[in-house]
C-alpha cells in the first residue's frame, strides 16, 4: 500500500461541495416527482366527465403570480452576489425580497384554489381536479418549504461571517428556489396556456392508446 | 431570532456501546450491520409465509389456509423479500463495504444514512402492523389500482400496504442520495472511477436507478392514497379515470426495480471471482459499461410486465426491441465472468462456489426472461406458474446466491471471524439442489397451465406430482438456510480468527483491519491501480493502530436521524387515526409535523462534535 500523508483530508474527488452535489442529485429526482405529476395531468386532459376543466382558468392572474415568482428568482440571485462578494447586509435584504414575493406567489395560490372551489372544483369533482390540485399544491408546498428555508437563513445569517461557507448555504438554497421556479415555468406553459388557449385535442393520447 | 441558531445546541450523545449507541449511530459499519440483522429478520418472516404457501400447496383440495389468507400470504410474501429482505441485504453490503472500497471513513452524509435506515425499518414494521389490526394486505406486492381502490379493496390493510412502502420509499431515495455523493466524492486520492471495484461501481448505478425510480412508485402511491383518503378521482374509471395509469407507473418504477434487485448481487460476483480465480476482472470496462446500459436501459423495457394489457402492435413491438436488447449487456457480463475465471487458478472456497452458482442460476432467469420479450410467448406465460419461475430465477438463484457470495466474502471482515468452509460447502450444495427442486418443476407447471396466485387446485389437473416435488424442494432450501445461521453462531462464537485479508484479495477494504477501526483508515491510502493490494503487495507498509488521543476526528452519533424518522413514520400513523377520528388524526399529524420541524433544525443546527472524553485529554 501506498500512503501520502500530504493529502488534504477535506477534499473531494470532483472538487465540488458535496452538500452542492446532493442538492444536485435531488434535484434530477424532483424532476421525476413533477415529470409524473404532469404527465398524468396531460394524459387526462379532456377526459373528465364532468364539471370545470381548463375553462376555469384566469390566465391574467396567474401571469401576474408568475411574474412575482420569476422576479424572486432575480432577489435570489442578488442575494447570492451580495453574500459572494461578502455584504450580508445585501443578503439579507434580497432573500427577504425573495421570500416575501414567494409568500405572495402562495398567497395567490391559495386566492386561485379558494376562487376554483367557490365555482364549483374540487379536488374530487373530476380527473381534471384531482391532478390540477395535486400537481398545483404539490408545486405550492416546495414554495413554502423554500420560504421557510429563506427565512431560516435570513435569522441564521445575523451569526454568520461572510465567507465561501455560509456562500455555499445561500447557493444551495438558491438551487433549489431556482428549480422550483423553473418546474412553475413548464406548469404555466403546459397546462396553464396551452390548456387555455392550445387546441381541443389532447396533448397526449390516453394510455390505453400508446401505439393503439 | 438569534436564538434559532440555539435551537441545535442538545448535547450529541457518547456513548460508544449499549443500546443508545446503535440507536445514535451514524457509523456506516454499524448502519450496515442494522440493515443486515434487519433483512435476516425479515426473510425469517418472508420464509414462513412462503412455507405456509407452499404447505396449502403440497397436495390438491387443501384446506391449510383460507383463500382470503392465502392472497395475503403470496403479498406479503413478494413486498417482504423484494423491500424488507433484498433491498435492505444489499444495503447492507453497500453500507459496510463501499466507504472501505474506496477508501474513506464514513459516507458524504452519516446522518443521512441513519436516517435511511431508520425511515425504513418504521416503515417495514408500519406495514407489517395491519396484522396486528385485522388482516395482512391481500392485493399483491404490485398493488394494481383501480382494484385496490376503496371500491374494490375495503380492507384498512391495503392503507398500511401503501403508507409502509410510501415511508420505506423515503428511505431508499435518502440513501441513494447519499450514495452517489459518497462514491463520486469521497473516494481515495488516486482512485479514478475506472479503478473502483466493481461492488462500488454497481453501488453508484443503483444510487442513480433508487433516485429516479423511486419518484413515479411514489406519486402513484400518492394518487392511491388521495383517492383511498380523499375520494380523488385518479384512478376512479366511472370518472373517466384510465385503468392502466397505476400499471404504467408501477412499473416505470418496478423495472428499474429488478436492476436495483440484482446489480449489487453482480457487484459482488465481480469482485468474488477475481480474488478466487487469482487474476484480474476480464473487461473491467466492458462489465462497467454494460452495467451503465443496463441502468438506462432498464427505465425503457417497463411495457413488457403489461403486453396482455392490449397496447396495440407498435407500443408492444418497441417494448419487445427494448427488452431483447437489454439482454445483451447482460450476456456480455456472463462471457466477461467466464474469461474472468478462464486460465484463473480458481480456488473453490464457499464465497466462490455461491458466486459461480449465481452465474449458472441466472444464466437461466435470464434466458427465461428473454423469452417474455416475444409477446405470443408472453402471452401465453402471463401469470402463470413460468413467471413464478423465471423471477425466482432471477431474485433468489440471481440475487440472493450474489448476496450470499458477499456473505461469505466479507463476513471475515466484518467480524473478524472465518465461517466454517464445511458447514459452508454443505450450505451452498443443499442450498443449490434445494432450489432448483423448488423452482426448476415451476417452469412445467407453468407451461401445463398452473396459475399463479390461486390458493387450491383439483387432482385431476395433473400438478400434483410437481406440486408435491416442489413443496419437498422448500423444505431442502428451508434446511440449508439453518445451516447457515448455524454456521454464522458457531463463527462469532468459536470462529477461526481472520487476518487482515484472508481471502488475498485486491481491494482496499482487505487493506484495513478486521473488523476496522471505527474511522476505518489511520491515513487513508493512495490509490496507483485498479489493484492495490495485489500490484503494490512488496510495499505494503501497514500503519500501526493509533492512540485514542491522535484518532481520526469522526462524526459524532446524534438523536435527531431517530426522531425524524420516527415522526415521518407517525405522519403515516396519523393518517389511520385520522380515518377513525378525523379531530384526534388531524391533531395527532400536527404535533407529528412539530416533531419533525424541530428534528430538522436540531439537525442542522447541531453542533458538528461532541468535546472529546476527557480521558482521552488525559494522555494530551
Amino acid at each position: 500500500m501506498y500512503f501520502d500523508t500530504t493529502v488534504d483530508p477535506h477534499r473531494t474527488s470532483t472538487g465540488l461541495n458535496n452538500r452542492k452535489m446532493l442538492m444536485w442529485a435531488f434535484l434530477g429526482s424532483d424532476v421525476l416527482f413533477f415529470g409524473t405529476l404532469i404527465a398524468t395531468h396531460l394524459v387526462y386532459r379532456g377526459q373528465s366527465l364532468v364539471g370545470h376543466q381548463e375553462d376555469i382558468f384566469s390566465i391574467p392572474i396567474t401571469s401576474i403570480s408568475t411574474f412575482v415568482l420569476l422576479m424572486s428568482s432575480l432577489a435570489m440571485v442578488l442575494a447570492l452576489s451580495g453574500i459572494q462578494r461578502g455584504n450580508l447586509q445585501t443578503m439579507r435584504l434580497w432573500i427577504a425580497v425573495t421570500a416575501i414575493f414567494g409568500a405572495i406567489f402562495v398567497g395567490f395560490q391559495m386566492f386561485e384554489f379558494h376562487e376554483f372551489v367557490q365555482e364549483g372544483l374540487t379536488p374530487r369533482t373530476n380527473l381534471f381536479g384531482s391532478t390540477f390540485f395535486t400537481m398545483t399544491g404539490f408545486h405550492g408546498a416546495h414554495v413554502t418549504i423554500g420560504v421557510i428555508w429563506l427565512w431560516s437563513l435570513f435569522f441564521a445569517s445575523f451569526k454568520w461571517k461572510a465567507g465561501t461557507e455560509t456562500a455555499l448555504h445561500v447557493e444551495i438554497a438558491g438551487l433549489y428556489w431556482h428549480f422550483v421556479d423553473i418546474v412553475w415555468v413548464v406548469i404555466f406553459g403546459i397546462v396553464y396556456l396551452v390548456g387555455a388557449y392550445g387546441a381541443e385535442d389532447r396533448l397526449l393520447p390516453p394510455v390505453s392508446a400508446l401505439g393503439g | 431570532m438569534v436564538a434559532l441558531a440555539n435551537i441545535g445546541l442538545i448535547p450529541r450523545p457518547v456513548h460508544p456501546t449499549g443500546v443508545w449507541s446503535w440507536l445514535t449511530t451514524v457509523d456506516h459499519k454499524r448502519i450496515g450491520l442494522l440493515y443486515g440483522f434487519t433483512a435476516l429478520a425479515f426473510s425469517i418472516l418472508g420464509g414462513i409465509e412462503s412455507l405456509i404457501i407452499r404447505a396449502q400447496l403440497a397436495a390438491p383440495n387443501q384446506s391449510i389456509v383460507s383463500p382470503e389468507t392465502y392472497n395475503s400470504l403470496f403479498t406479503m410474501h413478494g413486498t417482504t423479500m423484494v423491500f424488507m429482505v433484498v433491498m435492505p441485504a444489499g444495503a447492507a453490503f453497500f453500507n459496510y463495504m463501499v466507504p472501505l472500497q474506496i477508501g474513506a471513513r464514513d459516507v458524504a452524509f452519516p446522518r443521512l444514512n441513519a436516517f435511511s435506515y431508520w425511515v425504513f425499518l418504521f416503515g417495514a414494521l408500519l406495514m407489517n402492523f395491519s396484522f396486528f389490526v385485522g388482516a395482512f394486505p391481500d392485493i399483491g406486492w404490485f398493488g394494481y389500482a383501480p382494484l385496490t381502490t376503496n371500491e374494490y379493496t375495503t380492507t384498512g390493510a391495503t392503507d398500511y400496504w401503501l403508507l409502509g412502502l410510501q415511508v420505506m420509499g423515503i428511505g431508499s431515495l435518502a440513501a441513494g442520495f447519499n450514495f452517489a455523493v459518497t462514491i463520486l466524492n469521497l473516494r481515495a486520492p488516486g482512485m479514478t472511477l475506472m479503478r473502483m471495484p466493481l461492488f462500488t461501481w454497481m453501488t453508484l448505478i443503483v444510487a442513480f436507478l433508487l433516485i429516479l425510480a423511486f419518484p413515479p412508485l411514489t406519486i402513484a402511491l400518492t394518487f392511491l392514497l388521495f383517492d383511498r383518503f380523499f375520494d380523488m378521482n385518479f384512478f376512479n374509471v366511472s370518472a373517466g379515470a384510465d385503468p392502466l395509469l397505476w400499471q404504467h407507473l408501477f412499473w416505470i418504477f418496478g423495472h428499474p426495480e429488478v436492476y436495483v434487485l440484482i446489480l449489487p448481487a453482480m457487484g459482488i460476483v465481480s469482485d468474488v471471482l477475481p480474488t478466487f480465480s487469482r487474476k484480474p476482472l476480464f473487461g473491467y470496462p466492458m462489465i462497467v459499461f454494460a452495467g451503465i446500459v443496463i441502468g438506462f436501459l432498464g427505465f425503457g423495457v417497463w411495457a413488457h410486465h403489461m403486453f396482455t394489457t392490449g397496447l396495440g402492435g407498435w407500443a408492444s413491438a418497441a417494448f419487445a426491441g427494448s427488452t431483447m436488447v437489454i439482454a445483451v449487456p447482460t450476456g456480455v457480463k456472463l462471457f466477461n465472468w467466464l474469461g474472468t475465471m478462464w486460465g484463473g487458478s480458481l480456488r473453490f472456497k464457499t464465497p466462490m462456489l455461491f458466486a459461480v452458482g449465481f452465474i449458472a442460476m441466472f444464466l437461466l432467469g435470464g434466458l427465461s426472461g428473454v423469452m417474455h420479450a416475444v409477446v405470443p410467448v408472453d402471452t401465453q406465460q402471463q401469470d402463470t406458474y413460468f413467471i413464478v419461475a423465471h423471477f425466482h430465477y432471477v431474485l433468489v438463484g440471481g440475487s440472493i446466491f450474489g448476496l450470499m457470495a458477499g456473505l461469505y466474502y466479507w463476513w471475515p471482515k466484518m467480524t473478524g471471524r472465518m465461517l466454517s468452509e464445511r458447514l459452508g460447502k454443505w450450505h451452498f450444495w443443499l442450498m443449490f439442489a434445494g432450489f432448483n427442486i423448488t423452482f426448476f418443476p415451476m417452469h412445467f407447471l407453468g407451461v401445463i397451465g398452473m396459475p399463479r396466485r390461486i390458493y387450491t387446485y383439483d387432482a385431476d389437473q395433473g400438478w400434483a406430482a410437481l406440486n408435491a416435488l416442489v413443496s419437498a424442494g422448500s423444505l431442502v432450501l428451508t434446511f440449508s438456510v439453518l445451516l447457515l445461521l448455524v454456521n454464522l453462531a458457531i463463527s462469532l462464537r468459536r470462529g477461526e480468527k481472520a487476518g487482515d485479508n484472508p481471502w488475498e484479495a485486491p481491494s482496499l477494504e482487505w487493506a484495513t483491519s478486521s473488523p476496522p477501526h471505527h474511522y476505518n483508515f489511520a491515513v487513508v491510502p493512495t490509490v496507483r491501480s485498479r489493484y492495490p493490494l495485489w500490484d503494490e503487495e512488496a510495499n505494503v507498509v501497514e500503519p500501526p493502530p493509533l492512540p485514542p488521543h491522535e484518532e481520526p476526528h469522526m462524526p459524532s452519533p446524534s438523536y435527531w436521524p431517530l426522531m425524524l424518522a420516527f415522526s415521518i413514520v407517525m405522519l403515516a400513523v396519523g393518517l389511520l387515526i385520522w380515518q377513525w377520528h378525523a379531530l384526534i388524526g388531524i391533531g395527532f399529524i400536527v404535533v407529528m409535523m412539530v416533531l419533525g420541524l424541530r428534528s430538522i433544525y436540531g439537525w442542522v443546527y447541531e453542533p458538528p462534535a461532541v468535546e472529546a472524553p476527557a480521558a482521552v485529554h488525559a494522555h494530551t
